[in-house]
């Protein structure tokens, strides 16, 4: 039996290395709360109303935005473009034979973005709120954007007019104790919104981009709890029969 | 049998009438007996015990889930990637459907994996039961194609390049390689036909085989009867009614400790599913989210966690390596010429080792490999397919006097422990992108991983067993 703890311990330690490689980009942490319905209504609209023109989401329906605490009423009154049936998916007009031609690559769906955008380096609410966030003027882009987070993309800053502009400077920044001069984008001229401002109205956007992409995590986290007390309550009743039968085997 | 030779069926009650009926024209109360009932186990069934009904439980619930998802799944290229979001969105209960089917299919290989832990710590292969443990490996060869096709259905970007890459491996076959890629493809690369036919590999073809896998399994398990921790047969020491003393009827001591480690695996089960059906990236990739793209290849493409293993021995295949490879093929040659107690063994391999070391090194300098290049990719190929197939040797690999690893001595202890290790680091370097480290460790795992079932003969003869117990001890 010692031989075989002795491979156990050893077989616990693996997945330690898995979780010890990743990548070196940084993401910052999203500040998102799935629970925070104002939160996620604000960020429905930023959604439909900068990233629902180029972008579709296309598995999503409008009137699944009930979920978010709106009436059919307020969903079609404030998010709903015209020409738009309340149960019809998030589509977009926009061919993407011209999209291709616009930015070079059509934009992609983003309906399970913030699942896509998932890996070790963070989650893909963690990309997108980093991403939506380091946007810098770049003139030798042809949209005359660049971002740090997803370098030579093809996506112009739609939110501009919210954050400013930023542009990349030199800045002393401390890293792992060493203070390093990095070029870090940096606000150039202010937008609509301060910097708190504008990194809430992301958060916003994003967590709503979360809830998009799986409409019922929610609901998974709310019923898994009670099957895991039912199941609980079963594994003890199994138990105690277990026991009972197996009194007279010696 | 005619009806009135068996006895009437007692204990039912009211359906005692019924049941009588029954069994005149259907077998029932012996299927009962023979493999409930009266089925005799070993009563020193300890934790790794748990995972055959698992695996019975955990195949119906992939079976019944799957039924629901072919409901409203479309196996077209145009519409499956949607198709299974509206399964997420639309159909109600269908993300449950869903990630019951998506989690079951991992938690079928953890679940299998350690079922044949089981068998190989306890020397559950061994004679008599070499047959269970080839319709075990059959099942298991069986489930892997059943996972391969079921990743391609969902198209997203991983299923579409994790297909594309090893239906690919065909191509690297000599002369009939990509004619072969092609017919399984059914297209010149991975398209809606070839969807379309995994899709129904997937749903009946390898299911229809894993039952009858199943079913023969059980079979040849019950006619022979189960092993136990100490690798003793309970069947030597009988009481006067001819029962084994140390076997208890499998129903209901079993049933009711196996309800028992149904419900812990339920709770681990949903754990998981409920609140991490992603499981971090292993369990469903990230970048399957993203609907198939032909033409947009990821520049890290990854099996799913179970395959990885296998995947890093097809990558340790490099050029140099098949020098290291042809090397330790020439060496164990030798070490059966030498040490090998058969005369027919090393007949034949006087006869078949010249044929592989010249398959290996000749064709690179000789006019066969000019016409007929072998490329190190095709002896990946080669070696994946053995890793996976050696298994079945098992039976007849292992030497040792004493079947449970309770009782054999420090040298298979120790390699057992060493390639469980193996396994997994294995399984680790095939998720990570290609790195010279990463190669080093594979080859050397790879090296390992052989030497764990070449060298059983040798370590498992050599080595100081302990003396079997006469009966099972608790």
């Amino acid at each position: 039996m010692k031989t075989i703890r002795k491979i156990l311990a050893l077989i616990l330690l693996v997945p330690a290395l898995a979780f010890a490689a990743g990548d070196n980009i940084k993401l910052d942490h999203a500040p998102i709360n799935p629970n925070d319905m104002p939160s996620l209504q604000r960020g429905a609209k930023l959604f439909v109303n900068y990233c629902l023109n180029c972008h579709s989401a296309n598995y999503m329906r409008y009137n699944r935005l009930q979920d978010l605490g709106l009436s059919e009423k307020q969903i079609f009154e404030n998010l709903v473009f015209t020409g738009v049936k309340v149960g019809d998916l998030m589509k977009i007009s926009m061919d993407p034979k011209d999209a291709k031609e616009w930015f070079g690559a059509p934009p992609p769906d983003l309906t399970v973005v913030a699942r896509s955008r998932a890996s070790h380096a963070g989650s893909g609410a963690d990309w997108l709120y980093t991403y939506l966030r380091t946007f810098y003027r770049d003139p030798s882009r042809p949209t005359g954007w660049n971002n740090t987070t997803f370098p030579n993309v093809g996506m112009p800053h739609v939110l501009w007019e919210l954050q400013g502009e930023q542009v990349m400077k030199e800045q002393k920044v401390r890293s792992d104790g060493y203070e390093k001069a990095l070029a870090v984008p940096a606000m150039d001229k202010p937008g609509k919104m301060t910097q708190v401002e504008y990194d809430r109205a992301v958060a916003d956007l994003v967590n709503y981009m979360v809830y998009m992409a799986e409409p019922a995590a929610h609901n998974r986290k709310l019923i898994g709890l009670i099957v895991l007390l039912v199941l609980s309550v079963l594994v003890v009743l199994a138990y105690a029969i277990k026991k009972e039968f197996w009194k007279d085997v010696h | 049998m005619a009806a009135s030779e068996k006895t009437p069926v007692t204990g039912a009650g009211p359906f005692n009438g019924l049941l009588t009926w029954v069994d005149a024209r259907f077998p029932m109360m012996s299927l009962w007996k023979d493999h409930l009932a009266e089925y005799y186990a070993p009563k020193n069934f300890n934790f790794w015990y748990y995972f055959g009904s698992l695996a019975m439980v955990v195949l119906v619930l992939q079976i019944v889930t799957g039924i629901f998802l072919t409901m409203h799944y479309k196996p077209s290229a145009a519409e499956a990637f949607a198709s299974v979001e509206y399964i997420m969105r639309d159909v109600p209960g269908g993300w449950l459907i869903r990630y019951l089917h998506s989690t079951g299919a991992s938690f079928f290989f953890i679940v299998v994996y350690l079922h044949m832990f089981r068998g190989l710590m306890y020397g559950s292969y061994r004679a008599p039961r070499e047959l269970i443990w080839i319709f075990g490996m059959m099942i298991y060869l069986a489930l892997m194609a059943e996972a391969f096709f079921g990743y391609l259905l969902p198209w997203g970007q991983m299923s579409y390049w994790g297909a594309q890459v090893i239906v690919n491996l065909f191509d690297a076959l000599p002369i009939i390689g990509p004619d072969l890629s092609t017919w399984i493809r059914g297209d010149y690369v991975v398209s809606d036909a070839t969807l379309n036919r995994f899709f129904a590999f997937h749903v009946i073809a390898i299911p229809l085989a894993l039952l009858g896998l199943v079913a023969a399994h059980i079979m040849a398990l019950h006619e022979v009867g189960s092993n136990n921790p100490d690798g003793v047969e309970i069947k030597k020491v009988k009481n006067e009614q001819g029962r084994p003393v140390d076997g208890i009827p499998f129903h209901p001591y079993y049933t009711v400790k196996d309800a028992f480690g149904v419900a812990v695996f339920a709770l681990l089960f949903c754990l998981i599913m409920f609140f991490a059906p992603e499981m971090g990236g292993y369990f469903l990739e990230y970048n399957n989210f993203i609907p198939a793209d032909p033409l947009k290849t990821p520049p890290h493409i990854a099996p799913v966690w179970y395959f990885t293993p296998y995947y890093s021995i097809l990558r340790a295949v490099t050029e140099e390596f098949m020098q290291t490879l042809a090397l330790g093929v020439t060496a164990y040659t030798f070490l059966i010429l030498f040490t090998a107690r058969g005369c027919l063994i090393k007949i034949a391999t006087i006869f078949i080792a010249p044929v592989i070391i010249f398959l290996m090194k000749g064709p690179s300098f000789t006019l066969l490999g000019v016409i007929f290049p072998i490329e190190p990719k095709v002896w990946g190929v080669v070696l994946m397919g053995v890793a996976t197939l050696i298994f079945f040797l098992l039976p007849w690999l292992d030497q040792s006097p004493v079947k449970s690893i309770r009782y054999k001595g420090a040298l298979s202890k120790w390699a057992l422990g060493v390639f469980v290790v193996v396994f997994l680091t294995l399984g680790y370097y095939g998720t990570q992108p290609v790195t010279p480290a990463g190669t080093m460790v594979s080859q050397i795992g790879t090296l390992v991983y052989f030497a764990f079932f070449l060298l059983m003969p040798w370590y498992t003869q050599m080595e100081k067993t302990q003396p079997e117990p006469a009966r099972v001890t608790m």
